[in-house]
């Protein structure tokens, strides 16, 4: 009751070629989250998916039923905007409520839908107020509550948790899985948040600058990156690239995670100086300075005292280094 | 605020600047007011004193109320001004809507050409407006005031309006519209209730030039009829006489209308003018 096809969508504004055609299939209860850098066109996707914007050529199919020409109310998708987007001079209740009442449903039916999402988001205290009264959190709440009672069958939301701060992005990521795996809906994420892509989706689709570069789950992007722009894009700290001619290898770069490298202060493949420290608690990040490979960094486990100016060895772990072709593809 | 701010000496060098800014501001307004209520006597031989018992004299309100229909010119003002701001603000939002929220083919050339008419004034057309009136039959009535202030008002309208729509926030119109709302009821709904500091802003703008305005009465609608109260108030100015207590009281009269609407505006206005500069 809630897939999409997305076939060959691309998108221009005037001359600026924004998406540059557009695949991708979702099935039914999917959560999908989309990532890129900013200005990789993940909001005009959405806009196109929710139908906010017409896209140049291409089709949108929800359920089997070409929507492209269908009105965004008619599309059976609820959105949920990094902004809140709440109307200002309605309730809480009227809030959640509008969308029913525009599509003609019974107010019993809308009090019920009402009465269900906000005890799902513990809105029920502020049902009466208005959006100036609440707290930024509160206000995403309703706004996600806003989307709960459409029962819509696609959920798209764009960037929801970037105007929370820390920890109340946790809570509310956390409240976002739970509903999905309540209501079971299919939705759509778009982020820049790592940790929300990694945690949240069962798919993540990773767009650069208009087109999809890699679809997968995220244990496989980050094992098996089709390309160099994926591997530095996924994961935290970036991945090292290193020249291959510097190494000594025939493929044009070398990638090796932060994670995925040890160091000794007698010996290893890379000799290197320590720049800077970064002591994290669980794990400490180190930038060497190396002979051979140039500026990288290695991601320790736990804490690891190492001062500036300090010599250490650097090793790669052989079996998860990645190779890198001219054209940036995964050789194999 | 700041404690910076507060020392003594700059407290009182700028409230000593803006009191002199009121008091000249005033100056003319208050002098009007004052003789209006004296007689032809007091005014002349001591303009600058306020109304005394020995000259104070309604004689200038009794002639305007009196003579002339100067209810009815005030009827007439009031109907030309409040109708123009009507128009001007109700058109002048939905072309600065459809201007700032749609791209369409023209979008900017339109945006410009609604905007020419700032900078070319209105009169200059007069000869035109004034055959067009002819030939249809408007002239002297008050529809033929309203459609040429409609005209005059709306280039500025459009201008800032759209401005001001520009930053009502995407998001929610597109939820609006995810929520089934027509492009209408977003417009009403929606975006009017959050544009309408600058909204006051253009009605003030707007107002005063119309209610002040002696040109097109005297050209368009200078009939009996459909005199309005600048017009009126020239029946006291002659060429070797001038009643002076009427004229004083008639523009006495004249600012209490656009002093209660201003009242009403202002709130909003300020708001207007410094959204922006204050969060
Ligand atoms: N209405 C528009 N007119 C012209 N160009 C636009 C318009 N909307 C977006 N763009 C351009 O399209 C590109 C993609 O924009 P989009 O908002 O989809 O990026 P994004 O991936 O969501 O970025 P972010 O992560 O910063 O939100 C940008 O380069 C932007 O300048
Ligand atoms: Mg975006």
């Amino acid at each position: 009751m809630g897939s999409l096809k997305i076939e060959n969508v691309k998108k221009a504004f005037g001359p600026v070629e924004v998406l540059k055609g557009i695949n991708l299939e979702v099935t039914d209860g999917e959560f999908v989250v989309f990532v890129g850098p900013s200005g990789c066109g993940k909001s005009t996707l959405l806009r196109v998916i929710a139908g906010l914007e017409d896209s140049t050529s291409g089709r949108v199919v929800i359920d089997g039923q070409d929507v492209s020409v269908t009105p965004p109310a008619k599309r059976g998708i609820a959105m949920v905007f990094q902004t809140y987007a709440l109307y200002p001079h309605l309730t809480v209740k009227n809030n959640m409520g509008l969308g029913l009442k525009q599509a003609g449903t019974p107010a019993a039916e809308i009090d019920r839908r009402i009465g269900i999402a906000s005890s799902m988001l513990s809105l029920e205290p502020y049902l009466e107020r208005r959006p100036a009264e609440l707290s930024g959190g509160q206000r995403q709440r309703v706004a996600i509550g806003r989307a709960v009672v459409r029962e819509p069958k696609l959920f798209l939301f764009d960037e929801p948790l970037s105007n929370l701060d820390a920890a109340l992005r946790v809570n509310t990521r956390l409240e976002i899985a739970q509903l999905h795996r309540r209501l079971k809906a299919t939705m759509i994420y778009v982020t820049h948040d790592q940790v929300e892509a990694m945690t949240l989706a069962d798919k993540i689709v990773v767009l650069n600058a208009g087109r999809i570069e890699q679809i997968g789950g995220p244990m496989e992007l980050y094992n098996s990156p089709a390309n160099e722009f994926v591997a530095g894009f996924i994961g935290s700290p970036k991945m090292n690239f290193i020249d291959g001619a510097r190494l000594g290898e025939t493929a044009k770069t070398i990638g090796v995670r932060p994670e995925h490298l040890t160091v000794d202060p007698k010996s290893g493949s890379w000799k290197g100086t320590v720049v800077h420290a970064e002591h994290l608690g669980a794990d400490t990040n180190l930038y060497l300075d190396c002979e051979k490979a140039g500026l990288i960094t290695v991601r320790i486990f736990g804490v690891y005292d190492a001062e500036p100016g300090a010599t250490l060895y650097a090793t790669p772990d052989p079996a998860r280094t990645y190779r890198f072709g001219a054209d940036g593809k995964t050789i194999k | 605020m700041s404690t910076a701010t507060r020392s003594l000496p700059r407290t009182i060098g700028a409230h000593a600047i803006l009191l002199t800014y009121t008091a000249i501001a005033l100056f003319p307004v208050i002098l009007v007011i004052m003789n209006s209520f004296k007689s032809r006597a007091g005014i002349f031989g001591a303009p600058l004193t306020p109304p005394t018992p020995k000259t104070f004299d309604l004689i200038g309100y009794t002639t305007v109320i009196g003579q002339g229909d100067f209810i009815h010119y005030f009827q007439n003002s009031l109907v030309v001004t409040v109708a123009s701001l009507f128009f001007v603000l109700l058109f002048g939002a939905m072309a600065a809507f459809a201007l700032s929220e749609y791209r369409f083919r023209g979008n900017s050339l339109m945006g410009l050409y609604l905007a020419l008419g700032i900078m070319i004034p209105i009169r200059l057309g007069t000869v035109a407006i004034l055959q067009l009136m002819v030939a249809s039959g408007l002239v002297n009535t008050l529809t033929a005031l309203i459609l040429v202030y409609t005209a005059q008002g709306l280039p500025l309208a459009v201008f800032i309006l759209s401005e001001f729509m520009k930053q009502v926030s995407d998001d929610l119109k597109n939820a609006g519209r995810i929520d089934g709302l027509s492009e209408y009821t977003i417009f009403f709904r929606l975006v009017l209730p959050l544009v309408r500091p600058s909204m006051a802003t253009v009605a003030v703008f707007t107002m005063i030039p119309i209610w002040n305005d002696l040109w097109f009465p005297l050209i368009l609608a200078p009939s009996e009829e459909t005199k309005t109260v600048t017009l009126g108030a020239q029946l006291f100015l002659g060429q070797f006489v001038t009643n002076w207590n009427a004229i004083l009281a008639a523009l006495s009269l004249a600012i209490m209308p656009v002093l209660i609407l201003y009242v009403i505006f202002s709130r909003q206005l300020i708001r207007g003018i410094t959204s922006g500069a204050v969060k």
